[in-house]
């Protein structure tokens, strides 16, 4: 058995709103092990040649984006890193615009022109992965303005791993989002480590929190084992944006179970530590959870059968989808 | 002659700087206890220890500028981005701190800092990560440029970059990293601002750095087993640039071609053809033509990669049309 911690209580106010609490933490749960098996396809058809370039995997961390992006509505922005799978899943981008996408594919989120670190999706404001760390704190921000100057209730959220924090356009984004009280949640998604330093060779404080402090900003700091937890703690700082527009600087703090990309075999920890991070697992969490409201072992497995066959789906689907055509590298440049 | 990786004769070289001279340090992104993003710096953080061989946070204008301002005052900062991508975070420190700090302080500060990585495409990394820096760096007084394609010339280019008193910026490459080629024992400096002849040839003039040269060569290859010798010179320096032997090469070939994977426009290929046609006017029997990667952001989809970066089908492709004009 897992340990309980911080799994919520089932609500005491009857049957109905126990009821709701339990479709909902169902319908996160699809979406974490969407995304867990989505990864597992990814990695699978990466080393057999099928995708290139750089691939980074959420796997582990899936709480944070399914929790988040809960808390959100269709007039919010969100702005990510290379390591987007899981946010656009999470943002009900399909399986097969994001496996086409990772194969190269004119049917991909992107067209095939973007590949595993830029996954976009308009109509979802999806704004976006990016490959250099940091550089889209700032778009966030802007996004932010945007909403704020058209008198719009929309909010954004940006995500950035603890390692980001370093960089320069990080604190700049900051300190423009606080002097001019944008709607912005920053979302450090702290897995300990960036690439193979772990936090306390890139930082010199532990909480990264505090670095909300010297802007005057709202900060948050928990655990993202219980997707939950996650989305009650997103709810605040996304209402906070909302109503007073104001930003909130988040510390998730989580864990990748795989390598920093797949070229990265991960020889900076022990197996025993990810061993021992994998015991909160919140796919599993969830599951145990749902459990214990009531839902059965043979509901849990035809979820897990449906997962499975939309992800084998979706790779048929980029398997079989045409390239995009040699046009598109001019004509994309400009508008 | 022994035959080493690129990879490891770029080693080589730092290990040796870091013996002889107390004052070179490395510092970068997970240049120590990771041993390098790409490998080049393994096992040198165990051999001189972690107050020469530092592993940075993601911070790029800050560890730039600190390099830059720890060399003004005597220090011999090797700095690695952990690609050239990376350095348009530091872009202004090089541009306005390294470059100038010699001559807005009348000569009494010298900035002898080394920024090394790989530049340009990899493979399917997509427009942020694939792009080659050598233009806009080429285009700034006070900074030198070497972009080395063998072995030996990393070694050697290194080791006279790290003894130079000038910021100098070397353009590796990742898909040349495991490429391997002989390399002189003992002291081997190549010095800063020469180029080389890869190949004789007497019908055309193929002129290349970097990645551009195993295409070129290539290309001659097969051109020869048809009988038809080209010529193709190797800069390994791109400021300062030293065209004399490509131009006395096209001055009797009568033809030139420039070949580089950056982008043509503004390109350091540019600067190539206005010396070359202003050199060898008299000799040449058609327009100098380019060979680039397209005008366009690197697409992620392979097929279309492929596309735009310049291969050996591409620079034979030129070359016969240079031919034949
Ligand atoms: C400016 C810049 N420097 C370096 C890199 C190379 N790089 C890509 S991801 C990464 C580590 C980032 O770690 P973190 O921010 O903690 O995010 P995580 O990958 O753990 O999600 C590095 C060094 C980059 N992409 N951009």
């Amino acid at each position: 058995m897992l340990p309980r911690r911080g799994a919520p209580e089932a609500p005491q106010r009857g049957a109905k709103a126990v009821h709701e609490h339990t479709a909902l933490l169902r319908e996160l749960h699809r979406t974490m092990l969407l995304i867990r098996r989505f990864e597992e396809a990814a990695a699978k058809a990466y080393s057999q040649g099928r995708i290139g370039g750089f691939l980074h995997l959420y796997i582990g961390q899936e709480a944070s984006a399914v929790g988040a992006l809960s808390a959100l509505g269709p007039e919010d922005y969100i702005v990510g890193t290379y390591r987007d799978h899981g946010l656009a899943l999470a943002r009900g981008m399909s399986a097969r615009a994001c496996m086409a996408e990772l194969y190269g594919k004119a049917t991909g989120c992107s067209r095939g022109m973007g590949g595993s670190m830029h996954f976009f999706d308009a109509s979802r404001k999806m704004m976006g992965g990016y490959g250099i760390v940091g550089g889209h704190v700032p778009l966030a921000a802007g996004m932010a303005f945007a909403s704020k100057y058209r008198k719009e209730k929309g909010v954004t959220l940006c995500f950035l791993g603890e390692g980001a924090v370093s960089i320069g356009d990080f604190h700049e984004a900051l300190s423009l989002a606080a002097l001019w009280h944008l709607p912005l949640v920053v979302v450090v998604e702290n897995n300990e480590y960036a690439m193979g330093t772990p936090l306390e060779r890139t930082l010199s404080v532990a909480d990264v929190s505090l670095k909300a402090l010297a802007y005057g900003m709202a900060r948050d700091r928990f655990r993202a084992d219980d997707v939950l937890t996650v989305r009650e703690h997103f709810q605040t700082a996304v209402q906070r944006a909302r109503e007073e527009s104001l930003p909130t600087l988040l510390e998730v703090q989580t864990y990748r179970y795989r390598g920093h990309s797949m070229s990265d075999p991960g020889k900076y920890r022990t197996a025993e530590e990810v061993e021992a991070r994998k015991r909160n697992d919140c796919v599993h969490r969830a599951e145990l959870v749902l459990q214990e409201w009531g839902v059965t072992e043979e509901e849990l497995q035809a979820v897990g059968r449906s997962v499975e066959a939309e992800v084998e789906d979706a790779v048929r689907f980029a398997e079989e989808s045409p390239e995009p055509s040699e046009e598109l590298i001019e004509a994309l440049t400009y508008a | 002659m022994r035959e080493l990786r690129i990879r490891e004769a770029l080693r080589e070289a730092l290990a040796e700087e870091l013996e002889r001279d107390e004052r070179v340090f490395l510092i970068g992104e997970e240049v120590g206890h990771y041993q390098g993003a790409y490998k080049v710096t393994e096992g040198l953080l165990a051999r001189f220890g972690a107050a020469r061989v530092i592993d940075a946070p993601i911070a790029e204008a800050g560890f730039a500028g600190l390099a830059i301002g720890a060399a003004m005052v005597g220090l011999r900062p090797v700095v690695e981005f952990m690609t050239w991508n990376f350095s348009a975070v530091a872009f202004d420190q090089i541009l306005n701190n390294a470059a100038k700090v010699r001559q807005m302080s009348g000569g009494q500060f010298t900035c002898p800092v080394v920024f090394r990585g790989p530049n340009g495409a990899a493979k399917q990394v997509g427009a942020q990560h694939s792009q080659c820096f050598e233009a806009f760096y080429t285009h700034i007084p006070g900074l030198k440029v070497v972009c080395p394609a063998t072995a030996a010339d990393a070694k050697g280019l290194l080791k006279s970059a790290i003894r130079d008193d000038n910021p100098v910026l070397i353009l590796e490459d990742e898909r040349l990293y495991g490429v391997k080629g002989p390399v002189p024992d003992g002291e081997h400096l190549v010095p800063l601002g020469v180029s080389r002849v890869a190949r004789e040839g007497e019908r055309a003039t193929v002129v290349t750095w970097g990645k551009g040269v195993a295409p070129a060569l290539q290309a001659c290859e097969r051109l020869a087993a048809e009988g038809t010798q080209c010529a193709v010179v190797d800069l390994r320096s791109l400021r300062p640039l030293d065209h004399g032997p490509a131009a006395e090469s096209v001055q009797r070939t009568g033809r030139a071609l420039v070949v580089h994977e950056a982008w043509p426009y503004g390109g350091v290929g540019a600067e190539v053809v206005d010396r070359l046609q202003r050199e060898c006017f008299g000799a040449l029997q058609a327009p100098v033509l380019r060979v680039t990667g397209r005008d366009a952001s690197m697409p992620y989809n392979k097929t279309l990669e492929d596309l735009v970066v310049p291969s050996a089908d591409t620079v034979l492709r030129a070359l016969r049309a240079l031919l034949a004009y």
